[in-house]
């Protein structure tokens, strides 16, 4: 019984979508505000990728938001979890490879990773990237030592400040006499890396942020206190 | 060969058919963990219907590569708008995992049903109540009993 | 669109889909993560054809990377992780009932 009231929500889902969808001129979209934005955002922004004038100018505050439901997400999952398996040490090392492979990937993801960050206003990428490629490399070592510990303060740490830098270069765009969050241009001509005004600096804070964040989530989850 | 209609079709068939596919695992799975996989593929399956909204024919990726062209560009709103989504839901997906974790680790069961009852048996037995009687069902013995012998006489003599 | 990309559209819709029905369908749960990052790995190419890459690049990082490894340590904390297809732990076509 709860199985058909289940499938016969989903096909009444399903339709509903079916009608919003067949309403839609695929391939024309009517791009009202896209237009707009599409016209004024190298003069506004400077910066050559729209996207990101779109996630850290336009909608500025959505990305504020993002960061947040992460951030509790992330603080809920350690809270749940709990502390560090008592018998995580003992766990057995990955041999002569795996340790050292790993040691040897951290530098290259780190680098990459923060490739990805600066330029992410001028080619794709940005901060939510960077970010998990820099967790990946944080935790890419925990993989080949299962028994290893991270610096828990110093990611919590990184993470703080970067929340908070954020917020910063905000009010730092209100006290210029903008509103809250406003790319403020500095000097810079669009397509080289210093364009942009504020923009790689916020991609830089979302970035760290992101990074530690999930390299600290990804070591509760491999050494909770919960049995194998 | 392939015509424009018949993109459309497809695509949308794919973004549809990822959400019907989502949402019948997470209502249908009897084992929990399979509920998290039904949310992340109809997670896939709305970003994808979002990314089609604002896909325009023959146009470019919003990227200005040469200030001197202005080609047609896709909808950069609603690209916008799926990366937060994305990012949103593995942070969902970490916290649901999380809980599960914590489920297996007090009840000793990912089974739907199993975890239901014994939820249900736990919060019986630490609010004193009994499950096999309703809670709705009036309190005292059914049928009444008649009333004792001086009370109707009583009654009698004022009525 | 070129006639190439209409047939590598159709091809990776049909990968997905067919992956999305073999998530639910397949008893071992470490073969339902996989499946889950097909589709993950569909998208992220269906959306480099749709003209957007940043959202690419993000679905690739965090739907094929991040999220099967958060699945992947959870079912080694959960006990679920076997590599053959039987044992108690596993699931069964998704309303069959059992005990």
């Amino acid at each position: 019984m709860r199985n058909i009231t289940g499938l016969l929500f989903a096909g009444g889902l399903g339709f509903m979508l079916l009608a919003i969808v067949s309403g839609l001129d695929f391939g024309n979209p009517a791009m009202l505000v896209g237009g707009a934005i599409q016209s004024s955002a190298p003069q506004q922004t400077g910066a050559a990728n729209i996207v990101t004038s779109v996630v850290l100018g336009y909608r500025g505050i959505d990305t504020l938001g993002e960061l947040s439901i992460l951030f509790a997400a992330a603080s809920a999952a350690g809270l749940i979890l709990g502390r560090r398996h008592t018998t995580a040490g003992t766990l057995t090392e990955g041999g002569f490879v795996l340790r050292h492979g790993g040691a040897m990937l951290f530098p290259l993801l780190m680098t990459i990773g923060f490739y990805i960050i600066f330029h992410g206003h001028l080619t794709p990428g940005g901060g939510f990237q960077g970010g998990v490629m820099l967790a990946a490399a944080f935790f890419l070592p925990l993989l080949a030592r299962p028994g290893a510990r991270l610096h828990h303060g110093m990611l919590n740490l990184i993470e703080g400040f970067a929340g908070a830098s954020f917020i910063l270069v905000g009010l730092l765009a209100l006290y210029q006499g903008g509103e809250f969050l406003q790319p403020l241009m500095l000097q810079g001509t669009l397509g080289e890396l210093r364009s942009a005004g504020t923009l790689p600096l916020l991609y830089l804070a979302v970035g760290l942020k992101v990074g530690a964040e999930l390299a600290s989530l990804l070591s509760h989850l491999a050494q909770t206190e919960a049995e194998q | 060969m392939i015509s424009s209609l018949t993109l459309e079709l497809v695509l949308h068939a794919t973004a549809l058919g990822l959400i019907l596919i989502g949402l019948a695992g997470l209502v249908l799975s009897r084992h929990m963990f399979r509920m998290v996989l039904g949310l992340v593929i109809a997670e896939a399956g709305a970003n994808l219907m979002l990314v089609l909204a604002g896909y325009r024919w023959d146009a470019v990726a919003p990227i200005i590569t040469n200030l001197a062209e202005h080609p047609n560009m896709v909808d950069p709103v609603p690209q916008a708008m799926v990366l937060t989504a994305i990012v949103i839901g593995v942070g969902v997906q970490a916290l649901a995992v999380s809980i599960l974790i914590r489920v297996r680790q007090r009840y000793a069961s990912l089974d739907r049903d199993v975890v239901a009852e014994r939820m249900d048996a736990e919060i019986a037995a630490s609010a004193g109540i009994r499950r096999d009687v309703s809670q709705d069902a009036p309190l005292g013995e059914r049928p009444i009993p008649p009333l004792p012998v001086q009370a109707r006489e009583s009654q009698g003599g004022e009525a | 669109m070129t006639e190439l990309e209409l047939w590598i559209a159709v091809l990776l819709a049909l990968m997905m889909l067919s992956a999305a029905v073999m998530v639910l369908l397949v008893k071992n749960h470490l073969a339902a993560v996989a499946a889950a990052s097909v589709v993950s790995l569909g998208l992220a190419l269906l959306f480099a054809l749709m003209r957007a890459p940043d959202v690419a690049m993000t679905e690739a990082a965090v739907g094929a990377g991040l999220s099967s490894l958060i699945l992947a340590l959870a079912l080694r904390r959960l006990g679920l992780w076997r590599l053959d297809g039987s044992g108690e732990n596993s699931a069964g076509p998704i309303t069959r009932r059992r005990d």
